[in-house]
């Protein structure tokens, strides 16, 4: 019985004291797999995007290399510090998910709106109009983003320590 | 090699054997010597990496593979992958100073880590640094007329290469260390180097893809430059994962959960 009670004190202030590597394994899991999955489905599979195009600025290059390198290490370290926060007991699924959709949400609005039609690294389809897709891309980001600031809003460590003295 | 251009395949197929068993060698009988002194056994897997990483290093430089290289920029590419990117990792695991360090005795091994704290050597251990010739030189090799001129001169040739892989190693082990090393730089400091060397290489590949080196043809440029950015992903998630198991390791709770700190 002690035992079970210094084990949920110890987890209550594991989760004050590692809210931000909840919220920032959860971002960079969020940006990771959405480059991955741009990576795997468009490049790869479907074949929409290019590997390059002819249009692509050195800017649009320089910034995908550091997106590219940036995702392998983000998805491969965010795992790894998920499983630090599961060793650690102080892992707040809410807030992780938060993160993660703030993550995913923020790359895919800028890979949408400054890649693709800023710096014309590639676009979505090489298509006669493109706008449903650049619409559909775009608007999925931004739910994504307005469903992360909430997660975050409730798992705010201020709110958290509201329902813990309660 | 270049002056080996008129042999006949089997001698430089024996050629490659056998340098690589020599080398193989020298680390079996260091392992022994090693195994003999210390009660702590010497990894096997450490034997099968360093033979894998010789094998990967002499094939890319010397032999039939290395010959093919010089008017295929595919082939040569191919090379460059194994002995830039995964010989140096399978190297740094084999861990070489180490087992040379307890083979000596123990006031010539006091000297030599002694040296390897020499600020020459803080140098070229520093993640920067060593980013920074690797990766730079890469630069200076493709976007110039040094790749043109390396196929015609064997001096220019053999430096070229014996840099890539020392370049390559030191950066390997400046990142990811199994071995001794004199400073052993913080993870958050290491993982900015990596991330930017990562991505300087992934911009150089796409860079190819569009701007041949010079006397390479366009469509050899855009298989070589695919070559380059997806067979530098697999070596680059192998470094990742090291290094982030080297992290988590490091940072593991010792005295109760939550009194540890990040890096």
């Amino acid at each position: 019985m002690e035992k079970s009670s210094k084990h949920v004190k110890a987890s209550l202030t594991n989760h004050s004291n590692y809210s931000s590597r909840n919220l920032w394994g959860g971002v960079l899991f969020g940006l990771g797999v959405v480059a991955f999955i741009d990576e795997t489905v468009f490049h790869q599979l479907l074949h929409w995007h290019h590997f390059y195009d002819k249009s692509t600025t050195d800017i649009g290059l320089v910034s995908d290399g550091l997106f590219h390198a940036f995702s392998w290490f983000a998805t491969i370290g965010s795992s790894f510090m998920l499983a630090d926060l599961h060793r650690r007991q102080a892992f707040v699924i809410k807030r992780w998910i938060g993160g993660a959709l703030l993550g995913g949400g923020t790359f895919q609005l800028y890979d949408g709106t400054i890649q693709h039609k800023l710096m014309q690294i590639h676009q979505i389809r090489y298509i006669v109009d493109i706008t449903p897709y650049d619409v559909v891309w775009n608007i999925t980001a931004l739910g994504m983003i307005i469903a992360a600031y909430f997660l975050l809003k409730n798992t705010n460590i201020r709110s958290e320590e509201h329902h813990a003295f309660k | 090699m270049h002056s080996n251009n008129h042999l006949p395949e089997p001698i430089l197929w024996l050629q490659l054997i056998a340098i690589c068993m020599i080398a193989i060698g020298l680390y079996l009988i260091a392992m022994v010597i090693s195994n003999r002194r210390f009660r702590k056994s010497w990894s096997i897997w450490k034997v099968f990496s360093f033979g894998i990483g010789v094998v990967f290093i002499f094939s890319a430089s010397i032999g039939p593979f290395a010959i093919k290289a010089h008017s295929d920029f595919y082939a040569h590419m191919t090379n460059h992958l194994l002995m830039g990117m995964f010989a140096p990792i399978l190297i740094a695991f084999a861990s070489p100073v180490t087992l040379v360090l307890r083979v000596l005795n123990v006031k010539t091994a006091r000297r030599v880590t002694e040296w390897m704290k020499s600020w020459p050597m803080l140098l070229l251990t520093h993640p920067l640094f060593a980013a920074f010739i690797s990766i730079g030189g890469l630069w200076i090799l493709y976007t110039t007329n040094l790749y043109a001129l390396m196929q015609q001169n064997v001096l220019l040739h053999i430096f070229v290469h014996v840099h890539v892989f020392i370049a390559s190693y030191l950066f390997t082990i400046s990142i990811i260390s199994f071995d001794y090393l004199p400073h052993q730089w913080s993870f958050r400091f290491r993982s900015i180097v990596l991330l930017l060397a990562l991505a300087a290489h992934g911009i150089l590949s796409k860079y190819l893809y569009a701007h041949p080196p010079e006397g390479v043809s366009k469509i050899d440029a855009e298989k070589g430059s695919m070559l380059m950015y997806y067979g530098g992903d697999a070596s680059e998630i192998l470094l990742i994962l090291i290094f982030c198991t080297q992290w988590y390791k490091s940072t593991k709770p010792r005295v109760s959960p939550g009194t540890h700190s990040f890096v």
